[in-house]
């Protein structure tokens, strides 16, 4: 029987005690799961699971980290998310475009760093502002972003319905432009992305951050540079926002307009942490979940079940309802998110079979 | 806690249960399968529900009336998108494998934004995409897009037309030089996409034209309208789709423009378009395809064979035959028509992607066809190639009379010789991009 007590289990040296899964049972859990999403899924999963759940749910969950990296941890709040998705994709397309021969995956990134000096100068009237008075410059971000991509053709390449295209997704000479590949290809950069926000977090960095995020006044008298550390998680955040808006763009839809990324998508992105769990890693995965899965479920059952009984306009309707009722229900049960959820499963299975 | 605990495993099991459903395939052959990326909630369910409705209708008089095409029974099932992008590549994802058997023939999602994000699937997954009267432009170029079918009518045939039109009401192009044309336009990939070839059309005929964005949904255009009444336009080419139509009518009554000079384009023709203005918005005009109307034999004999059936997609019959529903039985027209083609080269049977694109390929409908087909009038004459998608690309227009549209003018064609190098040249910059070899159209058959 498999048990998750932590007996036995002694560090002996610091680099183990700082590890993040100190039980040998979390750390083969993370690697089986690692292997199912790299070899069991690209073997079992249809186009299907690929384009329409996996990597739309993969990508947002990358949204959810920048975002969290901001709000949840940093305590910085912000409805830009979605502005600084779509400047790191179309930074991304504009490096392919206008670099000859520059590979992908390096443009994704240079795509971040231009969303992360985005980020960092919506980030600056948080050095003054604070809360719900910061949401509405973050506010502000969004609408200048989205005006001005779309009212600029140089961004979109004069493209004359101001829509940018994926380029071959081609790396060291394989094509990942099939629904695995794209998957393999989403899934890396997201595994990667995840590791280095898990370090992060726990780095000096990260603890300054949560302490501004609980008292920045506090923080400052302790001697935690302030501004430093918010434009650090402006910038960091934005980084992250912009490689899921490179992914969300090139390999899930393989076109998008800048309207792709308007105000819902940031309210959606919101949502997910909220939903996932705020100062949460694994709360991204959960929210992103809750919010790409569920209504996708709705639709299919509501497809197989409910076709011919109503009409199906009214069943896409029924969905919504029933889609808020269960955030409510969600958020009234747990409104620390779905992440705590799961942090007291996990604290009742490592007593298991005692009860706490 | 354990109520939680609960709730966790009851969504596993309805997570499976969901997953089940969705794949649980019965097998049942013999039928030709539509997917409808259809949209009947959100700001653009007048279209959606008109289109698919008709769509549907048309399917069903098929199968009721004449047992099928040739026999193959036709059947469909819809996934909401919404109009928005991401549901309508999951709905394209989850619906092209064919229902229980049954391969999907076309999709028809009626939306640029989903069909741009379904262009390279459709292609690689081998099902044709019909943007019946919209789509990108260039896919006209069958040689570069052979998937991709801008049936009747694409964007730059449209707005060529439209100039034509006002260029007779000026009395002739020369007349045409140092007029003001204002386009407001849908702030998406389909309100855009005729910007460039309207200034070429300006440079040509030696009037200004001013491109002027209404952001979507489009519920509110007063700084816009009074941007058009400072630059004061002979003419507003009204780019419009869903909300955005009436509010443009009732804005420029209220600013004073007069709507009988704002001429509204395939998406703003229709009576959900002009009827919520009320009374200003009498004497709009706009073009069209397919007029309004039920007095066609063929949508008689769905008023026989479906409605009275009970049978109708309709839940308000009092839109049958409006000109989204219209636009409807025509798409269904010639989605059937494509099937029929293509089952006399490869048989009588459920037919795959690929051979209902070549169905649709050599689509040639005459005026005796559209006489078999009791659509004289409704559907014009259409001969599709490997080079050329579209086919037709003539209009007529018709005028708002307060309740109904009154048909003003005969077929407008649009300049299609003008247009196709324009085409040509995009699309092999297109082809260049994506590193496609256009076929040689020369050689086919």
């Amino acid at each position: 029987m498999l048990s998750l007590t932590g007996s036995g289990q002694f560090s002996t040296r610091y680099a183990q005690d700082r590890r993040i899964f100190r039980l040998w049972q979390a750390r083969a859990g993370l690697a089986v799961l690692l292997a199912v999403a790299y070899v069991v899924v690209p073997l079992w999963a249809s186009d299907y699971w690929f384009s329409a759940i996996l990597i739309p749910f993969l990508v947002l969950s990358l949204a959810g980290l920048g975002l969290n990296l901001l709000t949840g941890y940093a305590g910085q709040l912000s409805l830009g998310s979605a502005a600084f998705m779509a400047i790191g994709a179309f930074a991304a397309y504009n490096f392919q475009l206008r670099v000859e021969g520059l590979p992908f995956l390096v443009s994704f990134v240079l795509g971040g760093l231009v969303a992360a000096v985005a980020g960092v100068v919506s980030g600056l009237p948080s050095l003054r502002i604070k809360g719900f008075y910061l949401i509405v410059s973050t506010l502000a971000a969004q609408f200048i972003v989205e005006w001005t991509l779309t009212k600029f053709g140089w961004f979109s390449n004069f493209n004359p319905s101001g829509v940018i295209t994926a380029p071959p997704l081609v790396m060291l000479g394989t094509d990942l432009s099939s629904p695995a590949g794209r998957y393999l290809l989403t899934l890396s950069v997201v595994t990667a992305l995840f590791a280095l926000a898990g370090r992060i977090v726990r780095s000096d960095l990260g603890r300054n951050w949560m302490a501004v995020r609980d008292m920045d006044t506090a923080a400052a008298v302790i001697g935690i540079p302030v501004v430093r550390t918010k434009l650090l998680a402006f910038a960091i955040s934005s980084f992250f926002c912009g490689v899921a808006g490179s992914l969300w763009a090139f390999a899930y839809l393989g076109t998008v307009e800048p309207h792709g990324f308007d105000l819902n998508r940031s309210f959606q992105v919101l949502f997910i942490i909220i939903i996932g769990g705020m100062g949460s890693i694994l709360g991204n995965f959960l929210g992103a979940a809750f919010v790409v899965l569920l209504p996708l479920l709705l639709s299919n059952l509501g497809g197989s079940l409910l076709a011919g009984v109503i009409a199906p306009g009214d069943t896409e309707n029924l969905q919504k309802i029933l889609f808020g009722v269960l955030i409510i229900v969600f958020l009234i049960r747990e409104p620390e998110g779905l992440a705590s959820l799961w942090r007291g499963l996990w604290a009742r299975a490592r007593v298991w079979p005692l009860r706490d | 806690m354990s109520v939680s605990r609960l709730s966790f495993r009851r969504l596993a099991g309805a997570v499976s249960l969901g997953l089940a459903l969705a794949s649980g395939a019965v097998h049942a052959a013999g039928e030709q399968y539509f997917p409808l990326q259809s949209y009947r909630v959100g700001p653009y369910a007048a279209g959606g529900t008109g289109f698919f409705g008709g769509f549907i209708d048309y399917m069903q008089l098929i199968n009721t009336r004449d047992g099928g095409v040739n026999g193959v029974k036709l059947t469909w099932s819809e996934c909401e998108t919404e109009y928005v992008v991401e549901k309508g590549v999951e709905c394209y994802e989850r619906l092209k494998k064919g229902l229980n058997g049954a391969p999907a023939a076309a999709t028809n999602p009626l939306s640029v934004g989903i069909a741009y994000a379904t262009l390279d699937r459709s292609t690689a997954d081998r099902i044709p995409l019909i943007t019946i009267n919209h789509g990108r432009t260039d896919s006209t170029d069958g040689s570069v897009f052979p998937y991709v079918f801008p049936l009747q009518l694409n964007p730059y045939s449209e707005v060529s037309a439209i100039v034509n039109y006002v260029g007779q009401r000026e009395g002739g192009f020369e007349k045409l030089k140092g007029k003001k044309i204002v386009t407001l336009y849908h702030g998406s990939p389909y309100g855009k996409e005729t910007i460039p070839i309207l200034d070429i059309l300006a440079k040509k005929y030696g009037f200004t034209v001013t491109h002027i964005e209404v952001p979507h949904p489009g519920t509110e255009q007063q700084s816009q309208w009074l941007n058009i009444r400072r630059i004061k336009p002979d003419w507003v080419i009204l780019r419009g789709w869903g909300v955005m139509n009436p509010v443009a009518l009732k804005t420029a009554a209220k600013t004073g423009f007069p709507v009988d000079h704002v001429i509204g384009n395939i998406w703003s023709n229709s009576e959900d378009d002009a009827a919520p203005a009320g009374d200003v918005a009498k004497g709009y005009i706009s073009i069209t395809t397919h007029p309004a109307g039920t007095d066609f034999p063929v949508l008689k004999d769905i008023e026989k064979h479906v409605l009275k059936a009970g049978k109708g997609n309709l839940q308000d019959p009092k839109r049958f035959g409006n000109v989204y529903y219209n636009l409807g039985v025509v798409n269904g027209i010639l989605n059937v028509e494509a099937v029929r083609i293509a089952q006399a080269k490869f048989g009588k049977r459920p037919l795959t992607g690929e051979e209902v694109r070549w169905g649709f390929e050599h689509l040639n409908i005459d005026n005796k066809r559209l006489q078999e087909l009791g659509a004289v009038g409704l559907v014009q004459n259409l001969k599709l190639s490997c080079a050329d998608h579209e086919g037709g690309g003539a209009v007529r227009f018709q005028q708002w009379d307060g309740a109904h549209w009154k048909v003003i003018s005969d077929w407008v064609q649009a300049d299609r010789a003008l247009l196709r190098p324009i085409i040509e040249k995009s699309a092999a910059a297109y082809a260049k991009e994506k590193g496609i070899t256009p076929r040689n159209c020369a050689k086919e058959s």
